[in-house]
């Protein structure tokens, strides 16, 4: 009904009216509920189901449903307040099309790659995934299964897939898509401190002086964080912001030093400051001698790309990680090449940009904190990017200290506490262990009662790698959860799309709502979401926060963590495993993976009693014990007594997260530093305990032209990204009206200068094209992101304009990680 | 020639099996192939005030704020919001919440950790949603006769 300003005050005047008489108003009439027992509300909390800062969010129910959300005053991370894709949280399970039973392609009812998707039963669903799995076991082994999971799985829902995979089907084939998120940054961190993440916390910014950006743009991808520097700034005149990026963004709003680079110069300007460093006289000779140690590194080591590719006849690269042992007066010759001059020319940036940024490092009295994500992590040199921004940390001693310190930041609720510490990645196992390492393997067989040699001890398939095999029939029986990688993956058209379609491969998609990915799968299931389950995720600073289950998921939709434990029913040891390895561990013939895997002794240890008393938990329900807390007591058995402490479940369902390692019930917010870090023993001052010797490492590594540059057919530089709006591939927030209305569809961002040389205004359609694939957008000139002549930003979150159709699946030979940030495109109006 | 047509016959019976289920984000544009993406629109600059879905929502934006300069030297939208200015803007003064700090104390004027105020403030513009959402306000829950007996979380 619409009514017109005047006919609403008529109406509401002549219902006050008889309110006050006493006549009794229709039931509908009534302006305001009063009665206490109709209008409250429970509130909960949770951790908001977004990005990787990790705000805590209070979640109103109401018959079932959610009904608001806002910014939890108590949590530390955000005290009160949300972006506004956290606003809308309370809408992102209510959109209309969520899916509530599974889909299998078929065609006369029977299951057929070029048939239609059509509904079953679960129990059909399964029957049909684990006779491809099995047949893909029985034709070609562990390594034709795979799994690519994600940074939103909750930490138990990684862990137990992880344990499928690794110990089930003896596959290495998991990861993450955390791979395209923060590969890098695990790379840069266990390579110079021996442990993952960083050693600082958000607590940083209050105790900060200097903010530098390194190819993050926090104020859109990391708003609450941003909100905490921009009081930081605004409250504390002695505070400097400083932004690198290779366009202008809104992160450029708050700060007093701008720098815009030609793209993958940054290695340069890092190499320029450190020698700034080493010439001025500021090395921290202390700091250095005690605590460090230097390396020269292996170059020329290729882009990650398919091996018959030319860029991948490079000198080293089968040996991408390698280096060798150096001195301080090697380290200093090797960056004495990145002068003023030739930087200020290489990079674009002007020299008193670049002297003055080099000059907030050096300054042994002002306290730096460096943020680095995307623009670091996405990038063929990501790896060496982490390092060399660590390198200024370590030579200065700026570093585990209060306002000190290289900080990664995370796109992914729980890209840390279930992609990074749990360790999906097709290398990795818990606790920073990796899978090539023979006691670590050891270590994780003891746990999981597992016959020693039960882990294979190869690298499985990473990402990209998992869509190459796709495409050449060897990766066969997939299983994508919890993420959209039709839309996320890189090089869609030549890559990912024919491996999905592969007439080999058999493809399950896991999702909430139909994705591009859904649309490419052979089977889809329904999947519970976010409070919809019991859960738990690791914020970018440490921080593991629980939520209960609050309302239920709709139709037959079942969380991640239900599929991957009932689909283990499936399979009977003997068809999963050799005889050999059974025959170490002759109790688990005639059992089935799940007897094996979740009702160990461990996993089935905690009855549904213990789940908290009013909260429903439909997998302690549907199993008959509490699987959570049994999964999670599990695991922090892996990194209990060596700084990965994690505290007692119990503690987390009532503590606004925690930041391990939690030691004697106290968290740690400062890691490798006397005073702070509980492993660091009294007189030791620093100790990064992670290395054997305790120091961490200062690697030479030099700059190296990008993958892809732009040339004359292919002129422009390509950046893609994200969008404050929206959070990743928009699967959720494009579902919810006033974030689709905030930022509906992509555009291409590009310099008015541009647009006039190319015939084309605002507004108009054109296509973007690289030597792989091409999409249509719209050009914007205005607007939010400034790119400079030559660079146009793109970003992905669009369903409908698919931008990872152009991109190239170079990576990161160390990391794994694609750059998604450096292609070489053209434009042509359409 | 029969062959090519039976081939391209065979192509769009695949296309059209696979568009069957679709991803309502896309429409029904097959993956592999590619459209003309929607034109530009503006935002909405009614300046109508729009009801909010729950009352912690932070309120749309009901007009343009293309040009506005929001950096560290000026908010262009205190200009109108501020406490001091709303009188002779006629516009919403930013909500109390707005001048506490991190700790919870109220402040003189707007806390400088609100200051950015598209992080949670957007502009609309008028294009029909994508997928409609079945979110239920909460108002709407009482007045069909929910009651607190059917509180959450509750088997």
């Amino acid at each position: 009904m619409k009514l017109t300003r005047r006919e609403f005050f008529k109406q509401s005047a002549a219902l006050s009216t008889a309110t006050a008489a006493g006549i009794p108003a229709t039931a509908g009439a009534a302006n305001i509920v009063t009665d206490a027992a109709l209008t409250k509300l429970q509130w909960n909390k949770a951790p908001c189901r977004f990005c990787g800062v990790g705000c805590g969010v209070n979640v109103a129910v109401r018959d079932g449903k959610v009904v608001a959300t806002h910014g939890d005053i108590n949590a530390e991370v955000n005290r009160g307040i949300n972006c506004v894709k956290g606003y809308f949280l309370s809408k992102i399970m209510y959109g209309a099309d969520r899916l509530t039973e599974p889909l299998l392609r078929m065609k006369d009812g029977k299951y057929d790659k070029n048939g239609e998707l059509q509904p079953v039963s679960w129990d059909r669903a399964f029957d049909v995934m684990a006779e491809q799995f099995k047949k893909a076991l029985r034709d070609k082994g562990p390594t034709s299964v795979g799994m690519f999971g994600s940074g939103q799985w909750t930490i138990w829902e990684g862990y137990a897939a992880a344990k499928l995979l690794k110990a089930g089907f003896r596959s290495n084939n998991i990861d993450p898509n955390a791979r395209h998120c923060m590969a890098s940054a695990v790379a840069g961190f266990m390579r110079t401190f021996g442990m993952d993440e960083p050693m600082g916390c958000y607590d940083d910014i209050e105790n900060g002086q200097v903010f530098v950006l390194w190819g993050a743009n926090m104020a859109e991808m990391h708003p609450i964080l941003w909100s905490r520097i921009t009081d930081r700034r605004l409250s504390s005149p002695q505070s400097r912001v400083v932004t690198l990026s290779v366009y202008e963004n809104r992160s450029y709003d708050l700060a007093d030093l701008t720098l815009t680079f030609r793209p993958q110069t940054d290695l340069a300007i890092m190499n320029y400051i450190a020698n700034h460093i080493i010439r001025s006289g500021a090395v921290n000779r202390g700091f250095v001698d005690r605590h460090a140690r230097f390396m020269i590194g292996n170059t020329d080591i290729g882009y990650g790309l398919r091996p018959e590719n030319p860029l991948q006849k490079a000198r080293n690269v089968a040996d991408p990680g390698g280096g060798k042992a150096a001195t301080f007066e090697e380290y200093a010759a090797f960056v004495a090449r990145y002068d003023l001059d030739s930087v200020a020319e290489l990079s674009r940036v002007p020299k008193q940009r670049l002297e003055q940024l080099a000059q907030l490092y050096a300054d042994p009295k002002t306290p730096v904190m460096s943020l680095f994500t995307m623009g670091f992590n996405q990038h063929t040199r990501g790896t060496w990017c982490s390092h060399l921004l660590y390198n200024l940390h370590l030579l200065t001693g700026k570093i585990a200290a209060p306002g000190n310190g290289p900080f990664s930041l995370t796109g992914q609720p729980s890209a840390c506490g279930t992609a990074r510490e749990v360790g999906t990645f097709s290398h990795r196992l818990p606790a920073d262990m990796v899978v090539t390492n023979p006691k670590h393997r050891e270590t994780a067989e003891g746990i999981w009662k597992l016959p020693p040699g039960t882990i294979p001890d190869k690298p499985g398939y990473h990402a990209v790698q998992q869509n190459r095999m796709l495409k050449d029939g060897k990766l066969n029986a997939y299983w994508v959860m919890c993420n959209n990688n039709m839309q996320a993956t890189p090089n869609i058209v030549e890559e990912a799309w024919p491996g999905y379609r592969n007439p080999d491969n058999f493809i399950v998609v896991s999702d909430a709502y139909p994705t591009v990915t859904t649309v490419a799968a052979d089977l889809v299931l329904p999947t519970a979401m976010w409070v919809e389950k019991e859960g738990a995720y690791g914020n970018a600073e440490r921080r593991t926060q629980f939520w209960h289950q609050l309302v239920s998921a709709p139709g037959q939709a079942r969380s991640d963590l239900w599929q991957i434990m009932e689909f283990s029913k499936r399979f009977r040891m003997e068809e999963v495993w050799p005889a050999e390895l059974l025959d170490k561990a002759p109790n688990y013939r005639g059992k089935t993976l799940y007897d094996v895997l979740f009702r160990n002794g461990e996993v089935d240890k905690f009855p549904t009693s213990q789940v908290e008393a009013g909260y429903a938990n439909d997998e302690a329900k549907a199993f008959g014990f509490y699987v959570q807390k049994g999964l999670f007591e599990e695991y922090a058995r892996f990194g209990r007594g060596h700084g990965h402490d994690l505290a007692p479940f119990d503690a987390y369902h009532q503590a606004r997260g925690l930041r391990w390692p939690v030691v004697d019930g106290k968290e740690t917010r400062w890691r490798y530093r006397e005073g702070y870090d509980p492993y660091v023993k009294a007189g030791e001052d620093v100790n990064f305990y992670g290395m054997p010797d305790g120091k961490a490492v200062i690697y030479a590594l030099p700059y190296e032209p990008a993958a892809e540059e732009p040339d004359k057919d292919f002129p422009f530089w390509l950046c893609t990204g994200r969008v404050l709006e929206h959070w990743h591939s928009g699967s959720m927030t494009r579902r919810v009206p006033e974030l689709y209305r905030a930022f509906p569809d992509a555009v291409c961002f590009m310099h008015p200068d541009d647009a006039r040389r190319l015939g084309l205004r605002r507004g108009d359609a054109i296509e973007v094209s690289s030597r792989r694939g091409a999409m249509r957008t719209r050009v914007e000139t205005r607007g939010r992101n400034k790119p400079p002549p030559g660079l146009i930003f793109v970003p992905w979150f669009d369903a409908g304009q698919l931008i990872n159709k152009v991109t190239l699946d170079a990576t990161c030979p160390i990391s794994l990680q694609t750059d998604f940030k450096k292609c070489a495109v053209q434009i042509r109006k359409v | 020639m029969r062959i090519l047509i039976s081939i391209g016959l065979a192509a769009l019976c695949a296309t059209a099996a696979l568009a069957q289920h679709i991803d309502n984000a896309r429409g029904p544009v097959p993956v592999m192939e590619e459209h003309t993406p929607p034109p530009l629109q503006n935002p909405d600059n009614s300046d109508v005030r729009r009801q909010r879905a729950y009352a912690m929502q932070p309120p749309i934006i009901p007009h343009k704020i293309e040009g506005y300069q929001t950096d560290r030297n000026a908010n262009r939208c205190m200009m109108c919001h501020a406490r001091t200015r709303t009188e002779q803007s006629q516009a919403p003064m930013i909500s109390v919440s707005h001048f506490t700090d991190r700790d919870g104390n109220f402040l003189a004027e707007l806390s400088p950790r609100r200051y950015f105020c598209l992080q949670c403030h957007v502009p609309q513009v008028p294009v029909k949603p994508l997928v409609e959402n079945r979110y239920i306000d909460v108002e709407t829950m009482l007045r069909r006769g929910g009651s607190a007996s059917t509180l959450p979380g509750k088997e």
